[in-house]
């Protein structure tokens, strides 16, 4: 028996941060960065007398979640109190929500996977950090307080490689959504995930392990590898898993269970007597929108042209969708030009896609200067790259420069003209059959012309005065 | 009589036509304050400097004619579980010792912008656990009536200071019965406001969804003013009622002629004692010669009540109580680890009692036993506001005594839990339904204690309660051995 004799499987747990201006419960900043324990007030501090109060903005945005994954919404849900205590949880709880979620339902889209269905999303509060210093920890709870959403997956991941797609199409989404940062260094997408592993063919599921501290795509897929590695072994040897909470350990890339104290919770949750039961009403449900989620921005990419790797590229990141979309014109042109040029500036540093020099908008304006004949193709590159640079105007660009090329035809015919006198040699090779002198000749006309010459309408001339 | 003696509503008369000064209130409490509050013990702590500035402005308000309202200079205080910023909060309780706030409650602002004069802060068990007021970690408080008896509790500290004329309003909490039983005890007005009818924000939590802020006076009208003044919808409490406020003095002006008072057979029979009951059927018979209607009703699950009550009130404050674990602020115990650090604070921190009800509520929410204790009793707390309701749909108030007896001994019922919880059968249910509930003195004991009259009134119908306290309150207003008048 080896690995491959077993099936894991695999559900995550995913909180994310709410991009509210303020906490859920208190008026306080959501702002991260900020010196320690400057953005609390008696709420987030869990001072005696202090009570919530609901900020509409954080149910909005997990109702705007459920909306885009298809889940039910509850039109009354409860809030609940999770009990344990711990330095950076203020109030000895965390108001969270349990037997009746907001959303309860619903599936993810994930390229290459389909629909990874979810039980629920849920919305509670952070609790602040325990900073651990020299001589002692401390607390900020700067932290506490700021809305999450909990995505609670169903277990329908089989591999380390798909739980790493999933969570790479859900903080997409959300970044999509506008209702989280997708950032997991900062901590505000953040993923637990529930692995066991069973005998192919088995239906029956296996005992489930839960892992934390995962904080990134890389972990992820190390920690559920490791966990399903030592799962099997553990099965192999004879042995049983055990159902317990385990750390991974980024440095050893093991994972470990969690000291038997800190695991042993009983949460005793309970309805939180402070706050009234959540009501979604109507108006509320339909005053919420949903924007196109990465999946259907690929989909409409490619129906407008755009190869399916170029929309990929450029869905991967929401402000190149948002670059793409104010270009306009040709789809397919402008990805190429997203995917390229604008790619290349930022790759080296001339570009800032959170701080754009320039407006898209201008980009057909070089188009249209190029294939009107008036620059040539390289030039366009050069007015583009400019473009990028320092926003200045493509036709400011090519006068500044001097990029237009001559494309008057008597002032070309003058220049073919002369070419033609001072080559009799070449002129009777070609006339003789060597017609691949006419790059030659073209050349000729372009030193002449310092190479502003449209060399398609010289080429043209050439033929004619040569054919 | 001295004006300090008055009842609350006829001091602020007095105010109004200039008769009296709220600085010469202010002295003369503070001065009865020093003379017997060492015998009493009901203040934990004056706020003398705060109390004379306000009564400074009070006093210039009233000079130019534009006074806040009828408690402008009025000097009142306020149990030890109000958030007061910059004024030491101990919630009765060695955990919370030198805890200072940096935010006013709610009630706190809006009575500071109503003119009153507050004076200090007042004793009460710890976290209002308790029917005594000798849980406080700073020791009992006494009934003015007799040394040697409880004022009742929690809010002993507030009924004991409005008995002895020390202030003329006081505010508590009701969590079980924590205003109306001391009110009874010692002989005076206490209401319990519906539940969301006054801001909890600020107001230290023992069990969230039985808690409420009420008022202590004198008279009826006292307690109107100082109800009017705290009542209403905050945004900082979500389960406080967006209901408009209505005028309750002006409720008192109407008779009660014709308004049908409901007589439970539960609260009446085992338990209470004889002279209670004679006293508070004597109370019924002056409502009924007043023109009310008297029935008998039942309220069939009540007696479930205190079974069901410290299930609820335990569950809730085993997680209210839990923020207090020494990391930031109030009592932290020496200790080399963290987990040690918490328990060893908690143990020194929490008295006896509030360390039993935080054990029992932990347990009734635990794995396995929820859907026994806490959901049950959820489902009995339903049945005890259904009888409610359905006698309201005849009756438009419901009476009882408050407290099956009349003050009892210091020491009497420590030592048995039971018998003191007992003490509150008649004002828990009213807690578990919501319902506001009033406790007005309807005469004396053989041993001339006070005896309580309770009347419990329909959700937010605190007009109606009030307009029948007036009618039940006696005409005279005697004064307990240790007021001498001077």
């Amino acid at each position: 028996m080896a690995v491959a004799d077993f099936e894991p499987v695999i559900g995550l747990e995913v909180h994310a941060q709410l991009l509210t201006r303020s906490k859920i419960f208190c008026g306080c900043s959501t702002q991260f960065g900020a010196p320690p324990n400057t953005q609390v007030c008696p709420v987030c501090l869990g001072l005696p007398g202090a009570l919530p109060a609901l900020n509409k903005a954080a149910v909005e945005m997990a109702i705007k979640a459920g909306k885009a994954f298809g889940c039910r919404i509850a039109e009354r849900s409860i809030w609940a109190r999770k009990n344990y205590f711990y330095p950076d949880l203020p109030k000895g709880y965390q108001i969270s929500q349990y037997e009746l979620p907001i959303c309860s339902g619903g599936a993810v889209p994930v390229p290459g996977l389909g629909r990874i269905g979810l039980e629920r999303i849920h919305l509670e509060e952070d609790a602040g950090k325990n900073v651990h210093a020299e001589g002692g920890s401390e607390v900020d709870l700067n932290r506490s307080g700021v809305p999450l959403i909990e995505i609670v997956g169903k277990p329908e991941l089989r591999s380390a490689e798909e739980a790493s797609e999933y969570l790479k199409a859900l903080r997409l989404s959300l970044i999509y959504l506008g209702i989280n940062d997708g950032n997991l260094e900062e901590g505000s997408f953040r993923c637990d995930a529930n692995v066991s592993v069973r005998r192919k063919g088995e239906s029956k599921l296996g005992t489930r392990v839960e892992l934390k501290n995962i904080n990134s795509f890389r972990f992820v897929r190390q920690a559920i590898e490791y966990e399903i590695a030592r799962q099997v072994e553990l099965i192999e040897g004879g042995g049983k898993v055990l159902q317990e909470t385990r750390l991974f350990d980024n440095e050893k890339g093991v994972t470990r269970p969690m000291r038997s104290k800190e695991e042993a919770h009983d949460y005793r949750y309970f309805p939180e007597p402070d706050l009234p039961p959540l009501l979604v009403s109507r108006e509320l449900l339909d005053s919420v929108t949903v924007p196109k989620l990465p999946q259907e921005v690929v989909e409409a990419l490619t129906a407008a042209g755009v190869s399916a790797a170029d929309a990929r590229t450029i869905v991967g990141d929401p402000r190149l969708v948002e670059v793409h979309r104010r270009i306009g014109g040709d789809a397919k042109r402008a990805a190429l030009f997203v995917v390229g040029e604008l790619a290349r500036a930022v790759n080296e540093k001339e570009a800032d896609l959170g701080a754009l020099k320039f407006d898209p908008a201008l980009v057909p304006a070089v188009w249209k200067l190029q294939d009107s004949g008036a620059i040539s193709s390289t030039a366009a590159k050069e007015v583009l790259a400019g473009l990028i640079r320092t926003g200045e105007a493509p036709e400011r660009i090519v006068e500044r420069k001097g990029l237009a090329q001559v494309s008057d035809t008597a002032a070309l015919e003058a220049v073919v003209d002369a070419v033609i006198a001072r080559t009799p040699v070449e002129v009777e090779k070609y006339k003789a059959g060597k017609t691949n002198l006419l790059g030659f000749f073209v050349g000729q006309a372009m030193k002449e012309l310092k190479g502003k010459g449209n060399p398609g309408a010289l080429n043209a001339l050439f033929k004619k005065k040569l054919g | 009589m001295k004006t300090d003696l008055l009842p609350l509503s006829q001091i602020s008369d007095a105010l109004a036509s200039g008769g009296v000064s709220p600085q010469a209130l202010l002295e003369a409490s503070l001065a009865r304050i020093r003379a017997v509050d060492g015998k009493l013990h009901a203040f934990l702590r004056l706020t003398e400097s705060e109390a004379h500035a306000a009564a400074k402005a009070a006093a210039q308000r009233r000079a130019n004619r534009k006074p806040a309202g009828p408690l402008d200079g009025i000097p009142i205080a306020l149990k030890d579980i109000y958030c007061m910023e910059g004024v030491e909060t101990t919630c009765g309780s060695k955990i919370l010792r030198g805890y200072v706030p940096p935010y006013d409650a709610t009630v706190v602002r809006k009575l500071k912008q109503a003119g009153a004069v507050i004076v200090g802060k007042l004793n009460m068990d710890e976290f209002a656990m308790g029917s005594s007021t000798e849980n406080s970690a700073y020791g009992p408080t006494m009934n003015p009536w007799d040394l040697s008896r409880t004022p009742g509790g929690s809010s002993g500290g507030s009924a004991a200071a409005v008995a002895a004329r020390l202030v003329a309003g006081a505010f508590g909490t009701d969590t079980g019965g924590s205003i109306r039983q001391p009110a009874a005890m010692v002989g005076c007005v206490g209401m319990k406001p519906t539940y969301g009818r006054v801001s909890r924000y600020g107001v230290i939590a023992f069990a969230s969804s039985l808690d409420q802020v009420g008022p202590f006076a004198q008279d009826v009208r006292g307690v109107a003013y100082l109800l009017s003044a705290v009542a209403g919808h905050d945004e900082n409490d979500q389960t406080s009622s967006r209901r408009p406020v209505p005028d309750y003095a002006a409720a008192l002006g109407r008779d009660v002629r014709g308004l049908r008072l409901g007589v439970p057979r539960e609260y009446f029979g085992e338990g209470v004692s004889p002279e209670v009951e004679r006293a508070v059927r004597a109370g019924i018979e002056r409502l009924r010669g007043l023109g009310c209607e008297v029935r008998d009703i039942s309220l069939p699950n009540s007696p479930h009540a205190i079974a069901t009550y410290y299930i609820v009130a335990t569950a809730e404050a085993s997680s209210n109580l839990a923020r207090y674990d020494g990391v930031r602020y109030g009592y932290r115990a020496r200790a080399g680890q963290l987990l040690e650090m918490y328990e060893k604070t908690r143990a020194e921190g929490f008295g006896a009692e509030v360390k039993r009800r935080i054990m029992l509520g932990t347990y009734a929410l635990s794995a396995g036993y929820y859907d026994a204790y806490y959901l049950r009793a959820q489902k009995v707390r339903t049945l005890i506001r259904r009888d409610f309701d359905q006698a309201f749909a005849t009756v438009d108030a419901v009476v009882s005594p408050t407290s099956p007896t009349t003050a009892f001994r210091l020491g009497e019922k420590l030592d048995d839990p039971l018998a003191m919880y007992l003490s509150d059968v008649y004002t828990v249910p009213v807690n578990l339904a919501g319902l506001p509930g009033i406790s007005v003195p309807c005469g004396f004991d053989s041993k001339g204690l006070p005896v309580g009259l309770q009347l419990i009134g329909k959700p937010f119908d605190e007009e109606t309660l009030l307009r029948m306290a007036r009618a039940a309150e006696p005409a005279e207003h005697r004064l307990p051995p240790i007021v001498e008048e001077r």
